[in-house]
């Protein structure tokens, strides 16, 4: 049998591998029952449950192992598909979603078609989730490892077909996560398409006015890099654009990115802003965090990439004051809204964050009292290209305080905003705190805090050097925040739980350190990519620990904040990862798919197409000249909502067919032995 | 049929009936719930059998049908939330066929507790580990169910 399927494999290499169609053979199965450590053996009884397996008709050889997926589980699996001459395998381990492709791959290279596999979960479905009731988890594990068994002996040989990639790389999302997946994609060679939704690429970190640990100036380390990217030829940045729809699978994305209109034309303007010197509406400055004012014609910032003004036709009042001013004769102000149509292999979303708003809620009173803002926005204070041009005031009258109050975990930890940790904002208070004793050493901060969270290199001894700056340190969360009526100061009470006391403090201006929270548009973004979100709200990988930036889809990576929050030196690895993850499609100009679909038995279909519109992928085409329906195999995604709507049984989706459905179904129940 | 259906419940009470439920999950959502369930360390009643499918919308009401006639006390039909299908729209039509097969299945005399839709996403452990606690406390007050085949567990 085996030289049977070498032979085969050298002729049509991957098309045929591991096919040996022989229907009504003797089905022999092995059942190896994994342990995984005691997260299996130590609830349920494997030894019973093998010997008990073994009792059913067609199994030919029961293992019982302590890690089924180490070197010498895979090892036995093999030696016993000889020893026994099985044609089918039954794992009954953890979850399918995580291993089955690993014995996929073991059992085909012992000759078997790699759909031969059934995977029986008695981890995640079973032992974890019984743990105190050993006896009753036994019992289950033997009926799922049965279903599996009479399943596994109907399954029938499918191939994986292979798909071509086409050599170009989508990256929603411009901050520093999505810059450097363009950036590696494109240094390898790739085309990449860079789309942002904002006017200008450099994402949040753009905003920063300095970066923890190590205080350098936020723009000075990110400018070279947006500049790097609008250099790089093959990078196509697409500013101010989203991606409106996506079709197709791996290696064949077909994405429709439309280009909101700026209202000028980008290729004549030089980014002098001219035209903004004489525009007279002003209008509160977003990328201040809404401090200071802009233009309603504007270049979003000093540094932007690309260096283009842009108009703000919520607010234009059309005095064309701009177009008389340019002297280039760049505004257009019948731009309309435009659409490119992409082809791409791979899309990486890096679809970043933003910060909790906790104005909605009050939270400490910010937007009840002047003199509480956010941690961005004391951000924007600090910069030198901020409103005040570097000088921290505070809100009510503009003076500079002296006595300033942080507040951590705003918006993270806790359960009536969000119960995750955000992992930066302890740092950024650090270094928020660390900044204005530097500019300002008469003054005094103490920052509020319920843990102080460091875990990364000179994270700890940047919060040494804040203690010895003498900034204050107090551990609790204030109870109570009020506004002095007269001086506009804020008044705090906070339990200091180190001390066990309750203290009363003033302070000029408070500033909340405010967590991570999913970007906009989020949503659109995860229902256009198919992929999963998470509790927190931002979007699933494809495994926590062993696939970061992988998802579910094929194709699809996910980097930066999209995935949890996340620090930048984190997020850029994540970018360069998706990078790398995605030139293995790119470079090899292939992908693997999923051999599942739906197939038509032509004999039974009587041509009354009821699953043609149950099809959202288009793959049900209907033979006018026969009077049947066809799948198109490329198209099919193997969902088999088709096969559950034929009224003949004509449709029948490989792999979860009616008779392999129906006997897991059965096997659920067994006769009890009756007692005498 | 009559004195056993009347038998059943009050077996039912006796301690340690454990009841049989069949949950067909999809791969990408409520099967991932399941796993997170676990990962999560949710303790559950071992109640539940688990019947993986690529999407809720492959569940078919012949499916359902058996799983009562072999011995089922409760079928579960489990998908994505609305709007997260992987495969666009397949939990819409689990949706409206849901309805249908809800009608009949009441129709033949089956309690609406045993036949029960949810959505649950593959990060929702607790959700599903709360749903089959749910259904196997309310289960276990109905006892039996009255299509169950004589002799079967």
């Amino acid at each position: 049998m085996f030289k049977e399927v070498s032979e085969m494999s050298d002729n049509k290499s991957t098309e045929n591998k591991g096919t040996v169609v022989k229907d009504n053979e003797e089905k022999r199965v092995g059942v190896f029952v994994c342990e995984c450590g005691v997260n299996i053996g130590g609830v349920v009884n494997t030894r019973a449950v093998a010997d008990y397996i073994g009792t059913l008709p067609g199994v030919k050889v029961t293992s019982v192992n302590k890690f089924t997926c180490s070197d010498s589980g895979q090892a036995d699996i093999q030696a016993k598909i000889k020893e026994h001459n099985l044609n089918r395998v039954v794992v009954a381990a953890c979850s399918p979603k995580t291993h089955e492709p690993t014995f996929r791959a073991c059992i085909e290279q012992m000759g078997l078609n790699q759909y031969f596999l059934e995977f029986v979960n008695i981890r995640d479905h079973c032992s974890w989730i019984h743990m105190w009731e050993k006896e009753k988890a036994t019992e289950k594990a033997k009926d799922l490892i049965r279903m599996g068994v009479e399943r596994s002996k109907l399954l029938e040989p499918l191939q994986a077909s292979e798909v071509p990639v086409t050599d170009k790389a989508l990256v929603i999302g411009a901050g520093v996560a999505g810059m450097q997946s363009a950036l590696d994609l494109a240094d390898m060679g790739f085309q990449v398409y860079l789309v942002e939704k904002e006017p200008s690429i450099g994402g949040r970190m753009a905003r920063f006015d300095k970066v923890f640990p190590t205080n350098d100036c936020s723009i000075c380390i990110l400018g070279p890099k947006m500049v790097e990217v609008a250099r790089n030829k093959n990078i196509k940045i697409m500013s101010y654009s989203e991606v409106k729809a996506v079709e197709g699978y791996v290696g064949n994305f077909n994405v429709k990115v439309e280009h909101k209109p700026r209202y000028l034309d980008v290729a004549k303007c030089t980014g002098c802003a001219k035209c903004s010197e004489v525009c007279p509406v002003e209008v509160p400055y977003d990328f201040n965090e809404g401090l200071g004012t802009r233009k309603a014609i504007f270049v979003p910032f000093p540094q932007a990439v690309p260096l283009r003004a842009l108009i703000d036709k919520e607010n234009c009042i059309n005095c064309k004051a701009c177009a008389k001013a340019c002297a280039s004769g760049a505004i257009n102000y019948d731009m309309q809204t435009s659409y490119t149509d992409l082809n791409v292999g791979v899309i990486i979303g890096a679809v970043g964050f933003k910060t909790y708003d906790p104005e909605p809620r009050h939270d400490y009173g910010y937007g009840l009292y002047d003199n509480i803002i956010t941690a961005m926005e004391f951000e924007r204070l600090l910069n030198a290209a901020g409103p005040t041009g570097g000088h921290v005031v505070r809100p009510s009258d503009c003076k500079e305080p002296i006595r300033v109050g942080f507040v951590n975990c705003v918006g993270s930890r806790d359960k009536n905003t969000n119960i995750y940790c955000s992992g930066v904002c302890c740092m950024v208070t650090i270094k928020n705190a660390q900044l204005l004793k530097e500019k300002r050493p008469e003054t005094d901060q103490t920052i509020m805090y319920i843990d102080i969270r460091t875990p990364f290199r000179a994270y700890e001894e940047s919060y040494n050097r804040s203690r010895n700056l003498g900034v204050k340190f107090l551990r609790g969360r204030p109870v109570e925040v009020k506004e002095d009526p007269v001086t506009k100061n804020i008044k705090v009470r906070v339990e200091d739980t180190l001390a066990g006391e309750i203290r009363n403090l003033e302070f000029d201006l408070l500033v909340l350190a405010t967590g991570i929270v999913p970007n906009e548009g989020i949503g659109k973004i995860q229902q256009l990519l198919k992929l999963s979100k998470a509790a927190d709200g931002m979007l699933m990988e494809a495994h926590p620990k062993l696939k970061p930036v992988d998802t579910t889809i094929d194709g699809v990576f996910l980097a930066g904040c999209a995935s949890g929050p996340k620090d930048i030196p984190y997020a850029v690895s994540q970018g360069s990862a998706c990078a790398g993850r995605a030139t293995i499609l790119l470079k090899n100009k292939k992908a693997i798919t999923e051999g599942i679909t739906a197939v038509v038995n032509p004999d039974v279909c009587v041509g009354c197409e009821v699953c043609i519109p149950m099809c959202p992928f288009q793959a049900i085409k209907f033979d006018e000249k026969e009077n049947k329906a066809n799948v198109v195999k490329a198209l099919c995604k193997g969902c088999g909502t088709c096969v559950a709507a034929c009224p003949t049984g004509a449709l029948e989706q490989s792999h979860f067919k009616n008779n392999q459905l129906l006997a897991q179904i059965k096997n659920v129940f067994r006769f009890q032995e009756v007692a005498a | 049929m009559s004195a056993e259906s009347a038998a059943a419940p009050a077996a039912a009470k006796t301690d340690g009936w454990e009841p049989k439920i069949v949950a067909f999950c999809c791969n990408w959502c409520s099967y991932g719930g399941a796993d997170s369930a676990g990962m999560g360390r949710f303790q559950q009643p071992a109640s539940t059998r688990i019947i993986r499918v690529m999407c809720s919308g492959r569940i078919d009401p012949l499916h359902v049908f058996n799983a009562f006639l072999e011995g089922a006390d409760a079928v579960l039909v489990t998908g994505c939330h609305i709007g997260d299908c992987h495969y666009v729209n397949g939990n819409d039509k689990t949706k409206i066929k849901y309805k249908y097969l809800e009608n009949v299945v009441h129709e033949l005399g089956i309690e609406k507790e045993r036949l029960q839709l949810n959505w649950i996403s593959a990060s929702e452990g607790e959700k599903f580990a709360n749903f089959i606690r749910d259904v196997t406390a309310q289960i276990k007050k109905l006892g039996p169910s009255p299509l169950k085949p004589e002799g079967v567990a």
